[in-house]
């Protein structure tokens, strides 16, 4: 954003003051998350800077939030750390359950989320699919409907998930999915599957086509040029997809709030209930932990989507 | 005469294209039905059956047959079979305990008359004819001809009366629909609150994307791919995790409030609240919502060729004239995108402003949770969610429109 | 490979677990409160039957036992409730009946019956303590601090927020004190449109100045963060954070509200034998009085008012604590169930509307 060699002393002065303007919106972007990391390490339970912390002061500073993660809801906390004590962190203390949780039914709404979601964006795709427009609208429709509504219409539907049927329904209904793990994993997937389509289909619209047509002429069936050619591909794009989706599952909280129950804690559930009543630093510990998972993530998907411009010959100017 | 065209194995060539084509068209499709399918079953059907549900509630009929039957067939005034009636279902309910079921579903129509059934119910067992005596010992309400008028209206069992609550609107003994009592006018303003906050946080994200959007935009990509990730990793954080910063940031022992009055900008005493009320939205929520501005800004500005702008300075346009007439229009496109795409999400905002909005930012999300959870008025928490779904949707085909939603990119 | 097999491992303890004992689950209202259910309660009954007791945490237990019951989705076993919605999920059908016949006796030989406090034990629950609404403040703010329940409401001479539960509940009862109202005739006021006016006009002067907490850990935190200067709460909330954790935090008696809270089993719970004997465990008189150990409630058993000593740090008397102390009650109320059972649903949708209203 060089200045022309004819701007005027007025605009080199507004050019600085953009400049300046624009720095502090990047820091208002990232304080709120550089600020939680420092403070989860505080050796207060203050949520604000000692004057310890401020100095520098090793003693200002402590791990005793993250071991509160480890033991909070442990049978007995003050043993010795040995394998009965971890196999006793890992199986009763509350945020290791829930983050157990967590990946359980972030990864398996992934899985459905992609699966369904990659294979309906390469039909999508094509030109010949019929009824695009609406269809893409329907699809894309968990991802701008209010997450309340959803979650209100969940409610309904899974006390009786046979009501749908009507009078076909079995009698008295057919049990129920709210307070299920596979009821969450439902509504995540669904909450998930217009991420993967987006960005498997924004991969799929710069994809070549000449390039399954070259494979056909060449002999391969449909099934080995979409195996060989086309997956290979659209990979990267896929691959973001599911990092979406799981992101997507991972940080929800009104669903699993509605229709799950305490035995679906989540850790964005746990985080819902501690904030309310008390943000201890435990949950900035937290907090601090989610960060570098979106930093992980991100990075993957950054890299995922060089890759892919490399492989499509898009070359960065 | 042209001779019609043919393929190697004799078909006609048309018939043969057209075959192809609808192989090629269901193939597509068939690739997503499954998506389809599942997208219907879990996600369009569950909210047209709370649709549904806005416009239906049993509470009254299913447990008062009697009297339910009674006003299906006679439309005037309760007569001696109505009382009976009453009588009989208020025996049985006490007896399943229903008495409260139908007791709330009256007294969403006429405040305080819950009771009344509850209370009644207690005392039913006794009843014996003349029935109209023996209620009306039990309690001289059951004489009030707007209980009568209420209790025929629950005792059909769909009804848009929920919409009309959810628009402040009731109706009275006769039937004719009047505005409800200004101190409990409550949805039509929280509607409009909602629209209001949300347009400001649409305003605000505008102002604050804008000139990143550009800067990034017009810098070597090298830079800016660097500042991107000053962009998407708020974006790819935790909701609930922003959130919470916001709260540690902004409370009245706060970071924020603490270093003003560490660098003598407020005293002690003059700390800012700037959490549990309308403030404390607007702030998180323009956090969590400017990605969605500057992404779609971006994409736009990218494609802007700096040639137009040294065209018009050449020309002779100030530098305010070149930006008014010349780079503006061209990224209406982008305001438009990120504009309608924030706004629509934050019109259904709950988990912030559950968190950080006090009593007086609270959104109509927050009321609708607050009906399925606190107060149970299940129908009501339907019948808003149904009006707040329409205009969403009508936003989205707006965005659909304007737009295209195959345009929507993420990062 | 290696997620696929951390996952399988995860899946197959949870399982494990899940068949391993048999889990009551009991719902209550958090904090500091569910510590001494825990201590006095789940771990003595978790030890004496074998089985694990899990603790839910929500604002009101009474309101997510309809919708639990209403969409057959109960998954808690017990729960602990406050009188009027007992007493309303009761008539709604929402709720398991109690068999009294298997609370213990007192050690005395004294029948469960007569060893209750009068009303204690329902058709469809069983008290075990007795609480109150107060309010409190932070001494380091107000030093000649409130003394009354007018000066909650007197933004003039002492300024600074407040906080107050979110709900019509105890609020009306407060400001009508805090009006001049005496005790005895509150409930009869509000029974009457004018008092409820009455009522609200008095929260109007303090509506502006005013956070609204909804669950019972909020209130005690709120003033610790500096948030608010004076809170409404239940007492042993603020009792846990001023004994337990040093905070200058002054409990103000004076217009207190007091009431039982009770333990009920929901309609279809997943455990409901097990539930009453849980019910039967906790209510015992040993027990009650074990858990005014933990936090400044009074027992719903006379037989356990003796036994009722110190605090868990062994030094500090709990008696000057509890609602139901002498001193305590000279000017208090106590709430009254036949009000809230009819008027609950009404006076909550009036202030709502209220709260929303600008």
């Amino acid at each position: 954003m060089a200045l022309p060699i004819y701007a005027s002393p007025l605009e080199r002065l507004w050019h600085r003051t953009r400049i300046a303007i624009c720095v502090v919106i990047f820091l208002f972007l990232m304080a709120p998350i550089l600020i939680v990391i420092p403070l989860s390490f505080n050796v207060e339970p203050y949520f604000t800077f000692t004057a310890k912390m401020l100095a520098l002061d090793p003693d200002g500073y402590s791990l005793r939030w993250y071991d509160q993660l480890l033991t909070l809801g442990m049978q007995a906390p003050e043993g010795e750390r040995d394998s009965a004590w971890w196999a006793d962190a890992w199986a009763n203390a509350q945020w290791v359950k829930a983050a157990q949780n967590s990946v359980i039914i972030g990864f398996w709404s992934t899985i459905l989320a992609t699966l369904l979601g990659t294979l309906a964006a390469l039909g999508l795709s094509r030109p010949e699919m019929p009824g695009r427009k609406l269809i893409t609208a329907i699809l894309l429709s968990p991802m701008i409907v209010p997450v309340i509504i959803t979650a209100t219409g969940l409610f309904f539907f899974y006390s009786n998930p046979c009501s749908i049927l009507g009078p076909l329904g079995p009698e008295g209904g057919c049990g129920r999915l709210t307070s299920t793990y596979i009821g969450v994993i439902l509504a995540h997937a669904t909450l998930g599957i217009p991420f993967v389509i987006i960005t498997v289909t924004a991969t799929l619209s710069s994809f070549d086509r000449s390039l399954t047509r070259a494979a056909a002429s060449l002999g391969a069936s449909p099934v080995r040029t979409f195996f060989k050619v086309q997956l290979p591909l659209i990979t990267p794009g896929v691959v973001s997809g599911a990092l979406f989706a799981f992101v997507t599952s991972f940080d929800e909280v009104v669903v699993v709030l509605f229709i799950g129950s305490h035995e679906q804690q989540t850790i964005p559930r746990q985080m819902w209930n501690g904030i309310r009543e008390q943000i201890s630093p435990s949950i900035l510990a937290v907090a601090t932990i989610l960060v570098i998972v979106s930093i992980a993530m991100l990075t993957v998907v950054e890299l995922l989507r060089r890759r892919s411009e490399r492989l499509r010959g898009v070359t960065p100017q | 005469m042209a001779e019609i065209l043919t393929t190697a194995d004799g078909r006609p060539l048309k018939a043969a294209l057209q075959a192809a084509q609808a192989r090629a068209k269901r193939r597509a499709f068939w690739l997503v039905a499954p998506l389809l399918l599942f997208v219907l079953l879990t996600f369009v059907a569950p909210i047209g059956q709370m649709l549904v549900r806005s416009a239906h509630n049993d509470g009254f009929s299913a447990h008062m047959p009697r009297l339910t039957a009674w006003f299906a067939a006679n439309p005037g005034a309760a007569d001696d079979a109505a009382w009976e009636a009453l009588a009989l279902d208020l025996q049985d309910s006490a007896v399943a305990k229903t008495s409260g079921i139908v007791g709330t579903r009256v007294n969403y129509e006429l405040s305080g008359t819950r009771s009344l059934f509850t209370s009644t119910a207690r005392k039913a067992k006794d009843f014996a004819p003349p029935y109209r005596e023996a209620l009306l010992k039990a309690d001289k309400d059951w004489d009030d001809p707007a209980l009568w008028g209420v209790m025929r209206q629950v005792s059909q069992a769909y009804s848009g009366n929920f919409f009309l609550a959810a628009a402040d609107l009731a109706r009275d003994a006769d039937g004719t629909i009047v505005q409800v009592p200004e101190d409990r006018r409550v949805y039509v303003n929280l509607f409009v609150k909602t629209f209001v906050l949300a347009g400001v946080i649409t305003l605000t994200c505008l102002i604050l994307a804008y000139p990143v959007a550009h800067l990034l935009a017009t810098l070597p990509m090298r830079w800016s791919n660097l500042l991107m990730i000053l962009v998407l990793l708020p974006f790819w954080t935790s909701l609930l995790v922003r959130t919470t910063s916001w709260m540690v940031l902004l409370q009245q022992q706060g970071v924020i409030n603490n270093m003003m009055v560490a660098a003598g900008i407020i005293g002690e005493d003059g700390r800012i609240a700037m959490m549990y009320n309308q403030t404390g939205t607007i702030i998180a929520m323009t956090h969590i919502l400017l990605p969605f501005m500057i992404l779609p800004l971006y994409s736009v500005m990218k494609t802007i060729p700096p040639s137009y702008a040294r065209a018009a300075r050449s020309l002779g346009a100030t530098s305010w004239t070149t930006f008014r007439r010349i780079y503006l229009p061209q990224t209406l496109p982008g305001i438009g995108a990120g504009s309608l795409l924030v706004f629509i999400l934050a019109v259904g905002y709950y988990i912030t402003p559950a968190l950080v909005g006090g009593a007086s930012g609270q959104l109509i999300s927050n009321l609708i949770a607050f009906h399925m959870q606190d107060s149970l008025n299940w129908s009501l928490a339907a019948a808003l969610a149904a009006i707040l779904l329409a205009l969403v949707l009508v936003l989205y085909w707006l965005y659909d429109r304007l737009i295209g939603i195959d345009n929507l990119k993420l990062g | 490979m290696k997620l696929k097999t951390a996952l399988l491992a995860t899946a197959l303890t949870s399982a494990a677990f899940a068949a391993q004992a048999q889990t009551l689950t009991v719902m209550s209202w958090g904090g500091a409160y569910e510590t001494s259910q825990v201590e006095a309660y789940n771990k003595p009954f978790a030890a004496a039957k074998g089985l694990t007791v899990n603790m839910v945490a929500v604002d009101n237990p009474a309101t997510p036992i309809k919708a639990m019951v209403e969409a057959k989705n109960v998954t808690v076993d017990v729960a602990d409730v406050e009188y009027a919605d007992a007493i309303r999920l009761c008539d709604e059908g929402l709720l398991e009946p109690i068999d009294a016949s298997k609370l213990p006796a007192a050690p005395d030989g004294m029948s469960a019956a007569d060893d209750f406090l009068p009303g204690a034990v329902t058709e469809c629950a069983v008290a075990s303590i007795v609480f109150a609404t107060v309010f409190a403040y932070d001494t380091t703010k107000f030093p000649n601090g409130p003394t009354t329940m007018a000066d909650f409401f007197d933004l003039t001479k002492f300024p600074g927020k407040r906080a107050m539960r979110k709900g019509a509940k105890a609020n009306l009862e407060m400001a009508l004190m805090a009006d001049g109202v005496p005790a005895s005739e509150v409930y009869a006021m509000l029974e009457t449109d004018a008092g409820v006016d009455r009522a609200f006009k008095m929260l109007d002067k303090i509506k502006k100045d005013t956070i609204w907490w909804e669950a019972g850990a909020q209130p005690p935190q709120l003033l610790a963060d500096g948030e608010v200067a004076m809170t409404t709460a239940y007492n042993g909330r603020i009792f846990a954070a001023a004994v337990a954790e040093g905070k200058p935090f002054q409990t103000v008696w004076d217009g207190q509200v007091y009431e039982y809270d009770l333990f009920v089993i929901p309609k279809g719970a997943p455990n409901k034998d097990l539930a009453m004997e849980y019910i039967a465990f906790a209510t015992d008189t040993q027990r009650l009085a074990d858990q005014a150990k933990w936090i400044a409630y009074g027992p719903a058993r006379k037989s356990s008012g003796a036994l009722v000593g110190k605090y868990n740090d062994g030094k500090t008397d709990m008696a000057p604590y509890m609602p139901t102390s002498a001193a305590n009650l000279t000017n208090a109320l106590a709430s009254s169930y036949d009000f809230w059972v009819d008027r609950d649903s009404e006076l909550n949708e009036k202030f709502n509307a209220w709260l929303v209203a600008n």
